[in-house]
């Protein structure tokens, strides 16, 4: 077995103490931007470390996972508009709206594979991108304003920036634990089985698509969660969440952070969205430094940063 | 005789124009090992897959234990006792071989709808594992991921997973394939010791290993069973000759 003293497993800590105290150092320094900017990274995270799931451990390449985000927060922002304000009813409903939308989706595309698999669940996405494009009642293009952030009975102020970061860090904490026990389980185990050979697995007695489909759900599910807390950190729901080139945003944060690593998504979204960040307060034309960049790594950095971190331990 | 375990009535697969399987009957028995030999071409592992569920056959039936399972899922045909190896191994290889066997074992243990406690330290998946993996030899390459498994160790861990299930029938593709002199020898030995708990349907190339082992060989040519019988009776048989070992057994001594 592994030592569980290992760089990447340092790194990881260290990722998770950094977030952890992120909040006493931007009251410390004043710097209030900097938890604004980590809320919405943490976000993003989740959606990663969802989207890793069935791409990384899954060996599924959804390129429509940023439809889960539009549901999520439309769930929430619609239910707002209509005076339904609690989180107890918006957040369940983006979570179920979510896992349904996986449900059929998985059912219609796990019928494919490979390149037709990518095809299929990118068409499904930029549909359900239309469809919010087309909810006039709901903004249509412009989006929607959500005006007042869930509310959970007082437990827990989402309109605090401390209280609501900690809540995102929370959930992408819990995301990732939930995760990694599903990926050691029974389950995983046939899951990623699944990944590597699917014609053995059936010679040795799994049904495949069953497992995969839950995959699916479960993966779809988080991200759900994800897209409700996107819609109340900015206030705001668009369909422009769901856009293809957003789905292939949470692709590259997965492969630049590691693929089937448990904290290489998160790793992955820090980096990208503060590379992001950064080069765009430098030059208009971040893609010009990013994209190259990225290629970098996929051309020499096989298995993302975490890949690298790897290659440390001399094994 | 009584129902044969297997019992495979004019199956039929074509590719386009291209007849693979050409109205293949076939009996195994009980206990039988029972070898299927032939050509390159000749449609060996297309009529495998046709048994495993993995291809569809175009007409015909194929009958376990004397329930019809031509149309059933190759994963039902698994439950239902049917094991396989593959020609080209085909392990999971970023999982160990410990991981390999114990999955096999985990798939013949109820569903696998189980999310949260840690597969890998099941006490009786991992038991039912090391006891194949014990069965071929492998008991001290558990915890070696696969890719770093050698090319005969690797065969015999094919032979490991499928042993896991607990099959009834076993359909092994060419276990012998690209094994060296002295790993051939171990696997003739291990399957012949294999014999004597499972049924077994053998294809290889290896006539020394086929000839060794076999109760009954069956000759496929161009999709059809030309002869079928003892051993003894198949050297014997002109067409085989003619069509088979004559210019064949030449490449298969080289190879």
């Amino acid at each position: 077995m592994k030592a569980l003293l290992n760089v990447r497993n340092a790194v990881a800590a260290l990722l998770v103490a950094g977030l952890l105290l992120l909040p006493l150092y931007s009251s410390l320094s004043g710097n209030v931007f900097v938890l604004t900017l980590f809320t919405r990274i943490v976000i993003m995270a989740l959606a990663a470390s969802s989207l890793n799931l069935i791409m990384g451990y899954g060996g599924m390449m959804s390129f429509g996972h940023a439809a889960y985000l539009g549901i999520g927060g439309y769930a929430v922002g619609i239910l707002a508009q209509e005076g339904i304000g609690s989180g107890f009813i918006q957040w369940p409903v983006a979570l179920a709206a979510s896992a349904l939308y996986a449900l059929v989706i998985g059912a219609l595309s796990l019928r494919t594979r490979g390149v037709y698999f990518i095809m299929i669940t990118l068409a499904f996405a930029q549909m359900a991108y239309y469809v919010a494009s087309g909810l006039s009642r709901y903004g249509g293009d412009d989006g929607l304003t959500i005006y007042k952030r869930s509310e959970f009975a007082g437990l827990i102020n989402l309109s605090n920036r401390v209280q609501f970061y900690y809540l995102c860090l929370a959930c992408l904490l819990s995301g990732v634990f939930l995760i990694w026990r599903i990926v050691n389980s029974r389950f995983g185990m046939v899951v990623q089985g699944l990944r590597s050979n699917e014609l053995r697995m059936q010679a040795i007695g799994f049904p495949a698509k069953r497992y995969q489909l839950a995959c699916f759900v479960i993966a779809g599910t988080i991200c759900g969660l994800a897209g409700a807390l996107l819609a109340d950190n900015t206030d705001f729901i668009s369909p422009a969440v769901m856009y293809w080139t957003r789905s292939g945003d949470l692709m590259v944060m997965v492969i630049l952070g590691g693929m089937g690593t448990l904290f290489g998504p998160a790793i992955g979204a820090v980096v990208y969205l503060l590379l992001e960040e950064l080069l765009s307060q430098i030059t208009e034309y971040s893609g010009l430094i990013l994209g190259p960049l990225l290629l970098l790594i996929v051309l020499f950095g096989r298995g993302g940063i975490m890949g690298l971190l790897g290659r440390f331990e001399g094994g | 005789m009584a129902e044969p375990l297997l019992r495979v009535d004019n199956l039929v697969r074509r590719f386009g124009g291209i007849v693979a399987t050409d109205h293949v009957c076939l009996d195994v028995a009980h206990g039988e090992l029972h070898a299927i030999i032939g050509p390159n071409g000749a449609g060996k592992t297309t009529l495998i897959s046709q048994l495993t569920g993995h291809l569809a056959p175009h007409s015909g039936t194929i009958h376990l234990a004397g329930r019809d399972i031509s149309h059933l899922a190759a994963w039902r045909r698994s439950a239902l006792g049917l094991a396989r190896s593959f020609q080209i191994t085909s392990l999971l290889s970023d999982f160990t071989a410990a991981d390999n066997v114990a999955l096999a074992a985990q798939a013949h243990d109820g569903h696998s709808f189980r999310f949260w406690g840690n597969a890998r330290k099941e006490a009786g998946l991992r038991k039912t594992a090391r006891a194949a993996l014990e069965r071929v030899g492998l008991e001290g390459r558990a915890d070696v991921p696969v890719s770093r498994l050698s090319h005969g160790e690797q065969r015999e861990l094919e032979l490991a997973v499928a042993l896991a299930t607990k099959p009834q029938l076993l359909l092994l593709d060419e276990p012998m394939a690209g094994l060296g002199v002295t790993e051939s020898a171990r696997m003739v030995k291990l399957l012949g010791e294999l014999r004597k708990e499972v049924t077994i349907v053998l294809v290889e190339h290896d006539m020394d290993a086929v000839f060794a082992l076999a109760d009954r060989i069956s000759v496929l040519v161009y999709g059809r069973v030309i002869a079928s019988g003892l051993p003894s009776e198949i050297r014997q048989n002109e067409e085989v000759k003619r069509a088979y070992l004559g210019d064949q057994h030449v490449v298969v001594k080289h190879g």
